[in-house]
């Protein structure tokens, strides 16, 4: 049988606004076919957060929310609590989840709220042109910390996998990254896990991929790969944290 | 229907379910935290099998209630005057995104951490905005339990005729006190998809039927936030035509006549009736609604013959007041009784300005 490629009809056809090598655009296509091949793409309702991927509900061919910044896992709590039988799913940045929305992610986690979220980590404010985030690695340079992130002055980077996979309430929390076509492979595998395990009535799911921001790296989309291969996944490292439908 | 004695929280609280609300998010702050108590035992009996859930903030509660109003359900959250300030970024965002849903605030003294007894210092927070951009909230100001029980009703119904939230401002006495009243019946809210068309019900776009919901309160440009606004005010306009409720007491024969609202209303109220014994004529003008408010009927109450001087009378530094002034717009002389914090206007003080107020008339 001949191996057909064909743009899922989960996305709209609507241009894009993502930057040359933004990971955004991977991870959507990711997502929406994970749903597809769930085969529950009529009952759907995704989170769109603050940040780049504030427009999303014009590329997710589904029901689709914005939420206020870094409040998605509430919204996403209110969403699920009204419609059970639904798919619910946040779609945030670092800067939306681990910083502002901090306190909500925690809670929906601790909750064991039955909803997913894939989070997006690139460790910079893209949206707004390159803030510090509270993922930005040690030395990082950016338009908050021009001089590199002082870790004595601001503290070092937060793990989130690492720290929602403490609490009871969390089902399914793994690592993935975007820079290589097998790394990418396995971040759908991870999304469609987390998903699958939703519709089977588990607790909160996390998945969180690393991804690239060349605009505010100052790379370009080549360099930039390269740069979250050598950077981010000795501090972020790859893998499964927490299944515990695999215990 | 056999009347019951019900304290105010408890039967705000009753209220919501038997108008259909099965959605209820919030937190502990005094003088409103018996509202979520009751409702983390009511919404899970048998005939209610609705939600209750305790969140981890009051930031939080709010945006539950955003999410589940975007399935078209309804929803609501109560709080008190320091925890309705953190929901203010939520309540902008309702307004925005156009979802209905009902939000209590059991007023208490502030600014600040402020004081737990009564309070009506947000008058402003929740008529004149609170949160950021150009929204109204449909504001009820009950002066009685029975009072409260009545504006819930309607403000399930008006939000979800307007697509917009409507905002209860009763205050500590009102929800700390027991009254006789009647409820009404228990009723159901089914989510209707032809009724509530941009609600997200489900959308599969293999098979589209209807439309795909897109809640957002993101207009980037200027020419889409201009449409949004276009049909806010517009809205906001039938609002103000159409759902004005106020009570006009004793004006027959009103010498003076006092506005207030909530609780000081009712103060108010046992002063003209003891006066009305002594043959001293003051009437009443009480807003029911904050927003919209009642204008025309203060102006018309203040212009009547016969009326020679208005007495405003709140619990904060004069809020109400400037509507009031508005209203009245120069046509008769007004005068301010008032104090801030939880310090409420006593039976004598109001009974003896309105005595200065004869003397020197």
């Amino acid at each position: 049988m001949a191996v057909e490629y064909k743009a899922t009809q989960l996305l709209t056809e609507k241009p894009r606004h993502y930057c040359p090598g933004c990971g955004h655009g991977i991870i959507h296509r990711l997502v929406a076919e994970a749903i597809e091949e769930l085969d529950v793409h009529g009952d759907v309702v995704g989170i769109s957060p603050v940040g780049c991927s504030v427009f999303a509900n014009n590329y997710f061919n589904f029901d689709m929310v914005n939420a206020l910044h870094g409040r998605a896992p509430a919204v996403g709590t209110g969403i699920k609590r009204a419609k059970p039988d639904s798919l619910v799913f946040t779609y945030q940045g670092d800067g939306d989840l681990a910083s502002i929305g901090a306190a909500e992610v925690v809670h929906a986690a601790m909750r064991g709220e039955k909803i997913s979220t894939v989070f997006v980590n690139n460790a910079i404010y893209g949206m707004t042109g390159g803030q510090m985030a509270p993922t930005t690695l040690v030395g990082q340079k950016t338009t908050t910390s021009p001089n590199g992130r002082d870790a004595d002055w601001c503290g070092s980077p937060i793990r989130i996998c690492e720290m929602l996979s403490t609490l009871e309430g969390t089902y399914y929390v793994e690592r993935v990254a975007l820079d290589s076509p097998g790394h990418i492979n396995q971040a759908k595998k991870a999304i469609k896990k987390a998903f699958q395990y939703q519709m089977e009535g588990k607790g909160y799911c996390l998945v969180e991929v690393l991804s690239t921001c060349p605009t505010n790296w100052s790379m370009s989309p080549v360099e930039s790969m390269d740069w979250l291969k050598e950077n981010m996944i000795p501090y972020y490292p790859l893998g499964v944290f927490k299944d515990k439908g695999a215990e | 229907m056999a009347k019951k004695l019900m304290k105010g929280s408890e039967a705000i609280a009753e209220a919501a379910i038997r108008n259909g609300c099965r959605f209820f998010f919030g937190y502990p702050i005094t003088p409103q935290t018996e509202i979520p108590e009751y409702f983390s035992e009511r919404m899970f009996e048998e005939d209610v099998n609705g939600c209750f859930l305790q969140a981890e903030s009051e930031v939080s509660a709010i945006n539950m209630v955003y999410g589940a109003a975007t399935t078209g359900v309804r929803a609501m959250t109560s709080s008190s005057s320091p925890g309705i300030s953190l929901k203010q970024e939520g309540i902008s965002s309702l307004c925005a995104a156009e979802l209905p849903c009902v939000i209590v605030n059991v007023m208490r003294g502030g600014p600040g951490i402020g004081s737990i007894q009564a309070g009506q210092g947000d008058y402003y927070q929740a008529v004149k905005g609170g949160g950021h951009g150009d929204y109204h909230l449909i504001v009820f100001a009950p002066s009685s339990v029975q009072e409260a029980i009545d504006c819930m009703g309607k403000a399930f119904d008006l939000a979800d005729k307007y697509r917009t939230p409507a905002m209860i401002c009763a205050d500590g006495i009102i929800a700390q006190m027991m009254e006789p009243v009647e409820l009404p019946e228990i009723r159901d809210y089914k989510v209707d998809p032809a009724k509530k068309p941009w609600a997200a019900t489900g959308y599969d776009c293999k098979n589209p039927v209807g439309q795909r919901a897109d809640v957002t309160s993101l207009y980037v440009e200027t020419e889409e936030l201009d449409v949004l606004h276009e049909r806010l005010q517009g809205t906001y306009k039938v609002i103000e035509a159409n759902e004005v409720q106020y009570e006009a007491y004793n004006m027959e024969k009103a010498e003076i006549v006092v506005t207030a609202f909530g609780t000081v209303a009712r103060i108010a109220k046992s002063v003209i009736d003891e006066l009305e014994g002594q043959g001293i004529h003051v009437g009443m003008l009480r807003p029911i609604t904050l927003w919209p408010f009642p204008y025309e009927a203060v102006h018309k109450a203040a212009t009547q013959p016969g009326v020679k001087a208005v007495l405003d009378v709140e619990m904060n530094a004069g809020q109400m007041l400037d509507d009031v002034k508005i209203a009245i717009n120069g046509a008769q002389k007004i005068e301010f009784l008032g104090h801030c914090g939880s310090h409420l206007p006593t039976v004598e003080e109001i009974k003896a300005k309105i005595l200065a107020m004869k003397e020197g008339m």
